[in-house]
């Protein structure tokens, strides 16, 4: 017969499943029995990788990107300096600024007059880490933190210097770091995506996200980012209709997975297999999703560190709780958004919002996971796009100005996942514009990331219509120096 | 060790593995499985192993070269070695001497190329394929996309009976290279239904199967070819694909996301399908409709193509910033929907693949820059914001005569943003680093030299000028990209994938002489779409079963061979068409403003500034309920949901292929969505009144939705389905099941009766069949 190949897996799965009916597993999720899961990966990519299995002994198993969307200020936040404060207004000497090209909204200037940070810096911990006063959370954890100040892109504005972040390249459909991870490592959870995106925005000036930052690109979309949102379905869709139990709902895919297999028989197409687990998937994300959204049952000392906002849905605060408890559930992969970095104008004032609103959470994240055992198998990371100018952008007043965006140096920062604690790696020169040394591209921060988590960047490799495409797109080094 | 067990695990699955293992080493060089071409082509096999091997270290990039060695142009590659002036990477004729073949032949892993941590290797087949280049002389060639398309001879083929016509050819041939033979002509029920979403992205009624199943006639197929052609929903199919390339929204995009009424314009689109406007009339009215010599409203209105990108409404904001984002925004739409060239990678310096210079874009760029336009006109305000200058007004009478064909529903003021020029030209710039304020040399409109020169005896430098550069017979590029975009509409892949990047960085054309072959043909008949469009589906290649067997998943994965029928998930839009229609709900008028059918509460709230017509989501009643997917108002920041998830265009910027995600949010929709549900109620109720038994009204409701006639099997299920339900609902349950939608309820239908049989229509519409191009 010509489909035997399929026959083949049919007549194994169908054992399977009458021998399920015969134990009378009445509820047994009869889609997942009929068409085996082996087309979840699309095609096998490389000698060296088996998808789902990593290459060596992973550090971490999962990852909560806190991504600061617009590009936090350094100068304000942690990279601190007092010669800007001490050179204000006077112009960045051109040796500084070399040929740094601009975007639109500088380039025009006609002068680039230096501005020091707004807020005063102290130094915290026993690693001594220069803090800002906007971040006083922060500071409490700096020991448990591995600062880069020495990060720099290649983008200079928004969406190719996020695409570049999440995908390694500036522009095309190339999936995105969660969904290379889910690829890769396969799922723990098997009730909720693999790699879930939450979006939450302050009131600072804002830059847009879109859903291209989670694609799976050529991947297959089961390596999707899903989209959680605040509210009574957190995912669309999510409720049954009224009137329809739970049993119900079981019984009705029950019978479309029989219905679907038949015309899997005719057809042949591993499309008709792939469709009948995306049900599955969605049944099973209706019970788990709920549970692991509902954060009323949080204990009190859990509300009291990530501050009164976690139980406000849609706020930074309560993204940050979730990020928890998904992770914590086994989710690989879960990637936060929070708009309102973009400070060209008005940045003492819209900064210190900014702080406000993100502060608390992000380090009541890290002590959440450190009091829970999890810091060690989770990589926390905090950082935006890109970093901010030396000099100002606008008029540089009394008590006001902004930052251009800037690529040369940046500063992120990573707990937990096997990356060193207390350590500030990489400088940048007394201008905060260019890098003094252990420069870290993007593409050397993926691979450090990739390799925490037990993958080789030079061997996660897809092969998709005859080139080979990686995260770290043709280059990247392990940072080594900052592995645990 | 915990490899080895996920090994165990898929064990009785390894011959799957390795085939797929397999398909993907298939790259577009290796396919041939080892059969060396007669002759090596650069195009072809030379330039992608080179490209994806070699250049990186030894291309274009000046930055990144190893060794002062480039290997992408002639003159270097066959240039003596910096290092070694008696050494020559590439000798022509003779490989023995050119150090390209020494170097990736070594046996010294010091000296081999690709160097082994790069982690590239050239497989054998590649190295033969690089030797008998050389041998053969080592010609490079011009990029293929930019050289004229030449109308060869229709192959020959060894199965001389089963081409329809020439297309047939063509496929049939590449199959017969690659051992592929085609599957039998699909059943007339799949092939009706395939027929109808391709032509009208609706399923076929009830009738139309009957009728189809009864012609045993010979011409059955091309009869109803020919009657789907002359129905208006063929317009509204058809203007699908190019309210995506053309970036249609009903909002203005940018922060307050106002309302704009464009949607004439739409209108318009439909009509020019309908009416089989020739593709080159059709682009030159929406590119110059305004200069030319009298136009008329109709010609106006087709400008509003060029109108349709994102305006800002936001105070503040540096207008020449704006108003350059706009010129660029028709210069991108210029280039990746009409032209298939990335030409935005050369505004801000020289493309880094392609031949074109930054100048050349701001040559292009002067098209579009002398509109009577500013980058902010207001802000967010009333109707007299819903369109920005230039402007035109359609009043009653107009859509009376000369724009009859605009669903106008009431005798309000309408605006569409369309083209207009001041009386002085505005100067073009090349604007240094893409930046709009540091200018540099100053250009004259012009074109891409390596694409085709812009004869200035021939065209004036204006867009009418450019519209016919565009449609000069020469244009190595326009035929070839609109062939392809229509090809992927009903093949579901693009002879050349990326359809909207034929450069160099973009994909090889599947059938290079195919594509040649129709873009010439398709030009040589006055760029008849219609004509086009029937070609494609008369075609053997497209009535072929889509089943698909082991052997052929294993070959060809992706289908590129076509020795199958296309199957693919159809589009958003169309998947609430198919629910709409077959439940009877579908609202079949066409045109005028967009509605707001149900979508899920605090979407719009949430991400809204509160300004502006737009602010809260107004839910539309009646009627306006049951429109076509293309009818519902798109609002830019926040697309409607059903139809993201199913991967419709969010508008933003030009684009020309959608993605065919399959995810649990697509199931979720399906199985929740009011809109599915309701329509599930409904067509349930109709089918419970009329007069037939159980098994009937299955039959029918299968018919209607899935288009085929259910097997006994499939009754079978779903008659058992049903009698469960109807012993486990209660009467409460069945009463709140019922209440969706706000289509009245038939009272006269026992409850518990209609919400377990309206189960087993919703279960239907889940059926991955049903959405299924089959």
């Amino acid at each position: 017969m010509e489909k035997d190949m399929l026959e083949h897996g049919f007549s194994w799965n169908r054992r399977r499943f009458l021998s399920a009916l015969s134990l009378g597993v009445g509820s047994v999720a009869l889609g997942s029995l009929l068409m085996p899961d082996l087309f979840k990966n699309g095609s096998m990519a490389d000698d060296d990788l088996v998808p789902g299995i990593p290459h060596f002994a992973p550090k971490a198993k999962r990852v909560i990107y806190l991504f600061q969307n617009g590009a936090p200020s350094q100068q304000e936040l942690f990279d601190y300096k007092p010669k800007l404060r001490e050179m204000r207004g006077i112009e960045i000497p051109d040796s500084v600024r070399g040929n740094q090209r601009l975007t639109g909204m500088t380039a025009h200037q006609a002068s680039f007059p230096l501005v020091g940070s707004f807020v005063d810096f102290k130094q915290y911990g026993q690693s001594r880490a220069w803090v800002s006063d906007l971040m006083p959370y922060t500071a409490k954890i700096v020991d448990d933190l591995c600062f880069i100040k020495s990060m720099y892109t290649e983008a200079i504005n928004h969406d190719p210097a996020l695409t570049f972040l999440q995908t390694g390249a500036q522009v095309g459909n190339r999936p995105s770091m969660g969904a290379w991870l889910s690829y890769g490592l396969g799922n723990e959870n098997k009730n909720l995506p693999n790699f879930t995106v939450l979006l939450s925005r302050g009131v600072g000036n804002g830059q847009g996200v879109y859903s291209k930052l989670w694609s799976n690109g050529f991947l297959d979309s089961v390596h999707q980012g899903v989209q959680f949102s605040k509210g009574e379905d957190p995912v669309l869709y999510l409720r049954d209709p009224e009137g329809m139990s739970r049993k119900e709902r079981r019984e009705m895919l029950d019978k479309l997975a029989e219905l679907n297999h038949l015309s899997y028989q005719e057809m042949g197409d591993p499309e008709i297999a792939a469709k009948v687990q995306q049900y599955e998937m969605a049944y099973r994300m209706q019970t788990a999703v709920p549970d692991v959204m509902d954060l009323s049952k949080e204990p009190d000392d859990i509300v009291k560190l990530y501050g009164p906002d976690c139980l406000v849905p849609g706020t930074y605060a309560a993204n940050c709780l979730l990020a928890r408890k998904l992770s914590e559930n086994g989710v690989r992969f879960v990637q936060l958004y929070h708009q309102g970095w973009d400070q060209h104008g008005n940045l003492p004032y819209e900064i210190e919002q900014q702080a406000k609103d993100t502060d608390q959470a992000s380090a009541a994240l890290v002590t959440d996971l450190k009091q829970r055992g999890l810091l060690d198998e989770t990589l926390v990371i905090w950082g935006g796009e890109f970093g901010r100018t030396s000099y100002t952008q606008g008029r540089l007043t009394a008590d006001n100005y902004g930052r251009d965006h800037h690529p040369r140096c940046f500063t992120i920062w990573m707990a937990g996942g096997g990356i060193k604690p207390g350590v500030v790696y990489g400088e940048t020169d007394e201008f905060g514009y260019n890098i003094a040394s252990n420069p870290v591209h993007v593409h050397d921060f993926q691979a450090t990331v990739l390799h925490q988590l037990g993958l080789d960047h030079e061997k996660l490799i897809y092969k998709h219509l005859g080139r080979r495409y990686r995260l770290t797109d043709v280059s990247g080094t392990v940072v080594k120096d900052i592995i645990a | 060790m915990k490899r080895y067990i996920k090994l165990i695990g898929v064990t009785a699955f390894v011959g799957l593995m390795l085939y797929v293992t397999e398909a993907c080493n298939n790259t577009a060089a290796t396919y041939q499985g080892g059969k060396l071409p007669q002759t090596v082509s650069y195009n072809f096999d030379i330039r992608p192993i080179l490209s994806d091997k070699c250049f990186a270290c030894h291309g274009p990039d000046e930055n990144k070269r190893e060794g002062g060695l480039r290997l992408d142009t002639e003159e270097a590659a066959y240039a003596a070695l910096k290092e070694n002036p008696n050494a020559f990477p590439v000798v022509p004729g003779k490989p023995e001497a050119s150090h390209v073949f020494l170097r990736i032949t070594t046996a010294d892993s010091s000296l081999l190329m690709p160097p082994p941590a790069s982690h590239l290797k050239l497989s054998p087949y590649e190295i033969q394929l690089i030797e008998k280049w050389i041998r053969q002389g080592a010609r490079y060639e011009k990029h293929w996309a930019f050289i004229p398309p030449v109308k060869t001879e229709v192959p020959e083929v060894k199965d001389q009976d089963w081409p329809q016509n020439e297309i047939d050819y063509f496929i049939l041939q590449k199959m017969e290279d690659n051992n592929l033979s085609p599957n039998k002509e699909a059943d007339k029920e799949r092939l009706l239904k395939r027929l109808s979403l391709d032509l009208l992205g609706l399923p076929p009624t009830i009738e139309m199967m009957d009728e189809f199943l009864a012609d045993d006639s010979p011409d059955a197929y091309e009869k109803m070819v020919d009657r789907l052609l002359q129905l208006p929903a063929y317009g509204e199919k058809m203007a699908l694909h190019w309210l995506d390339l053309a970036r249609y929204a009903d909002s203005h995009g940018y922060q307050d996301d106002g309302y704009r009424t464009q949607w004439p314009w739409r209108d318009w689109v439909i009509h020019a399908f309908n009416t089989n406007m020739p593709y080159d009339t059709f682009v030159t009215w929406q590119l110059a409709g305004d200069l030319l010599p009298e136009p008329t409203k109709e010609h106006l209105l087709a400008t509003g193509f060029n109108r349709n990108h994102k305006i800002t409404e936001e105070g503040g904001v540096i207008p020449e910033e704006y108003r350059f984002m706009y010129v660029a925004d028709r210069t991108d739409l210029l280039g990746k929907g009409l032209l298939g060239i990335t030409m935005e990678c050369a505004q801000c310096h020289d493309h880094k693949y392609d031949p074109f210079s930054q100048k050349e874009y701001y040559q292009l760029y002067a098209f579009f820059n002398n509109i009577k336009e500013v980058g902010i006109e207001s802000v967010i305000g009333g109707p007299e914001t819903y369109a920005k200058k230039p402007l035109m007004e359609i009043s009653n009478e107009d859509v009376q005569s000369i724009l009859r064909f605009i669903n106008k529903p009431d005798t309000n003021n309408l605006i569409v943003s369309i083209m207009g020029e001041p009386d002085t030209v505005r100067k073009t710039h090349v604007l240094i680093r893409g930046n709009y304020e540091t200018f540099g040399e100053e250009v004259a409109p012009g074109t891409p030299a390596s694409i085709l020169p812009f004869d200035s005896s021939k065209y004036t430098p204006n867009r009418l000028g450019l519209a016919g550069w565009l449609f000069d017979k020469s244009n190595p590029l326009t035929s070839r990209v609109y062939t392809n975009i229509l090809w992927q509409e009903f093949f579901g892949r693009g002879i050349v994938k990326t359809a909207g990047d034929f450069g160099m960085q973009g994909e090889l054309p599947s059938h290079p002489a195919l594509l040649d072959w129709l873009a010439a043909d398709f030009m040589e008949h006055d760029w008849d779409i219609k004509r086009f469009v029937k070609q494609m589906v008369m075609t053997a290649t497209y009535r072929q079963s889509a089943i698909v067997t082991k052997e052929k998943l294993a070959t060809d994965p992706e289908n590129i061979y076509l020795a199958r029928g296309p199957r693919y998930r159809i589009h958003a839009e169309f998947i609430r068409d198919v629910v709409l229609a077959s439940s009877g709900l579908l609202n079949t008028s066409i045109g005028g403003p967009s509605v707001k059918p149900y979508q899920p509460e605090g979407l719009w709230e949430g991400a809204t500034s509160g300004r502006g017509l737009l602010s809260i989501y107004v839910q539309d009643h009646g009627e306006k309920l049951y429109r076509r997917g293309m009818y519902t108002l798109i609002k830019r920041t926040v697309p409607p949901p059903t139809m993201g998830i199913f991967d419709a265009s969010n508008r933003d910027i030009c684009e020309v292929t959608r993605l065919k995600t399959n995810t649990p949010l697509q199931a979720l929709v399906m199985m929740n969505d009011p809109t599915v549900l309701e329509a599930a109620r409904v067509l349930a109720a109709s089918l419970l009144k009329e007069d037939s038994d159980q098994e009937e009204k299955i039959a029918k409701a299968f018919r209607r939705i899935v288009a085929r006639k259910p097997t006994a099997k499939e009754v079978t299920i779903l008659k058992d389905y049903y009698t469960s339900q109807l012993l486990s609902i209660d009467e409460q349950s069945a009463a709140k099941m019922l209440e969706v939608g706000e289509y009245p309820i038939d009272s006269s239908i026992e409850k518990k009766k209609l919400a377990a049989f309206m189960r087993v229509v919703a279960t239907i519409y889940n059926m991955e069949e049903t959405i299924t191009k089959t």
